[in-house]
C-alpha cells in the first residue's frame, strides 16, 4: 500500500525533517538533563515539614490527596470524561455478551475474584502508610471486572442502573468533601487537621469504586444493547453512501 | 554521573523515539503506541529526577505527578483507541489522510 502523507510532502522529506527536529529536541533536552543541579530538596522538605497536618503517613498519598488535591479531583474528572466519550463512541463487542464462557475461566474467576477484592481493599487501606491508594486499588479491581466481562458476565448490562451512579460516585464524593471543607476552613480542599485522615479515606474509597468501574468500561466499551442490528445497518448504509459518493 | 541521571537521559531518548514515530507512521494504532512510548519517557524522566535528592528519600511530588499522569495517559489511550475503532468502522481505513483516497 502506498503511504499517503496527506499534505503533499514526499515521505523521504518528512522522514528527514522528523529526524532532524527530533534529534535537535533530544539533544537540547539531554543537555538540559545533563546540566541539571545535582540535588533539589525544596519540594521534598516542604512536604516533609507538612506531613504532620496531612492526615496520612505516606508522602505520595499526602501530595495526591491533600497538598495537590486539585490535581486528583480533576484527574477523576478526566477519567469520567474519557469513559463517557468511549461509551458514546464504541458499543461493546458482542463477544462480551454472547459467547458461552469456558468452564476453566469460570473456575479461575471463582478462585481469583475473592483475592482480587481483598487485595484491592488492602491496597486502598495501606495507601495511608505505604505505596498504594485509590488508583492502584481501582486498577486491581478493574482487572477483576475485565475478567468478569471476558467470562461473558454481562457486566455493563447487569448493573446498568447502578452503573452511572458507580461511575460518578468518586467525583461526586470528592466535590462534596471539597465544598464541605471550604465551608469549614475557608479554602477548597483544605481538610481540618484532625479529620484529614478519615476524609482522605472516604474520598479514596469512593474514588476506588469509580476508577474500577470506569477502567472496566474503558476496556469493554459501551452498552451492548446499543449495538442493535438497526444501528449496525445504519453504519453500513453510511459506508455504502460514502463509497458511492467516492465513485 | 549517577544512575538516576542515566535513567533521566534514557527517558529523554524514549521521548525522542516516541515523537519520531508519531510523525513517521500514519497508522493510527502506531501513532497511539508512539504517544505512549513518549509518555513513558516523560514518566521515566520525572521518576529519575525525583531521586536527585541529598538524602535517601526520593521527592514525593514528581511521584504523585507521574501517578496522575499514568491515569490520564491510560484514559486518553482508551479514548484514542475507541476513536480509531470508530474511524475504521465508518471509513474502513486505519490511517488519517488529508486527501480523500481515490
Amino acid at each position: 500500500m502506498r503511504r499517503e502523507n496527506g499534505d503533499g510532502l514526499d515521505s523521504q522529506t518528512v522522514k528527514m525533517m522528523a529526524t532532524i527536529s527530533v534529534l535537535a529536541l533530544t539533544s537540547v533536552l539531554g543537555w538540559t538533563v545533563w546540566t541539571l543541579p545535582p540535588f533539589s530538596d525544596r519540594m521534598q522538605r516542604l512536604v516533609a515539614s507538612n506531613m504532620a497536618v496531612s492526615g496520612v503517613e505516606n508522602p505520595v498519598t499526602a501530595v495526591l490527596l491533600n497538598f495537590r488535591g486539585y490535581d486528583t479531583l480533576l484527574e477523576i474528572g478526566v477519567l469520567m470524561l474519557a469513559a463517557l466519550s468511549v461509551l458514546s463512541v464504541v458499543p461493546s463487542p458482542a463477544i462480551f455478551s454472547q459467547s458461552p464462557p469456558s468452564p476453566i475461566l469460570i473456575l479461575l474467576l471463582r478462585l481469583l475474584l475473592p483475592f482480587i477484592i481483598i487485595v484491592g481493599g488492602y491496597i486502598l487501606w495501606i495507601g495511608k502508610y505505604a505505596p498504594g491508594g485509590a488508583f492502584q486499588a481501582g486498577a486491581i479491581l478493574a482487572a477483576g471486572g475485565i475478567l468478569l466481562s471476558t467470562a461473558a458476565v454481562p457486566f455493563n448490562r447487569l448493573a446498568s442502573k447502578a452503573m452511572p451512579f458507580a461511575m460518578a460516585i468518586g467525583l461526586l464524593t470528592f466535590i462534596v468533601v471539597a465544598l464541605a471543607t471550604m465551608m469549614v476552613r475557608g479554602n477548597f480542599l483544605q481538610y481540618p487537621v484532625a479529620q484529614a485522615g478519615i476524609l482522605i479515606l472516604v474520598v479514596e474509597a469512593a474514588a476506588t469504586i469509580s476508577i474500577a468501574i470506569i477502567l472496566t468500561l474503558l476496556f469493554i466499551g459501551g452498552n451492548p444493547e446499543e449495538s442493535s442490528t438497526a444501528k449496525d445497518e445504519g453504519d453500513k448504509a453510511f459506508i455504502i453512501d460514502k463509497d458511492k459518493a467516492n465513485k | 554521573m549517577t544512575i538516576s541521571l542515566l535513567y533521566a537521559l534514557v527517558g529523554v531518548v524514549l521521548l525522542g523515539i516516541g515523537l519520531y514515530s508519531l510523525v513517521i507512521y500514519s497508522h493510527l494504532v502506531k501513532k497511539i503506541l508512539a504517544l505512549n512510548v513518549a509518555g513513558s519517557g516523560v514518566f521515566l524522566f520525572l521518576v529519575a529526577t525525583a531521586n536527585q535528592t541529598s538524602g535517601p528519600v526520593p521527592d514525593p511530588v514528581p511521584h504523585a505527578m507521574v501517578l496522575t499522569g499514568i491515569v490520564v495517559a491510560v484514559s486518553a489511550t482508551a479514548l484514542a483507541l475507541a476513536l480509531a475503532c470508530r474511524i475504521h468502522q465508518v471509513t474502513g481505513t486505519t490511517r488519517l489522510t488529508k486527501n480523500e483516497p481515490e
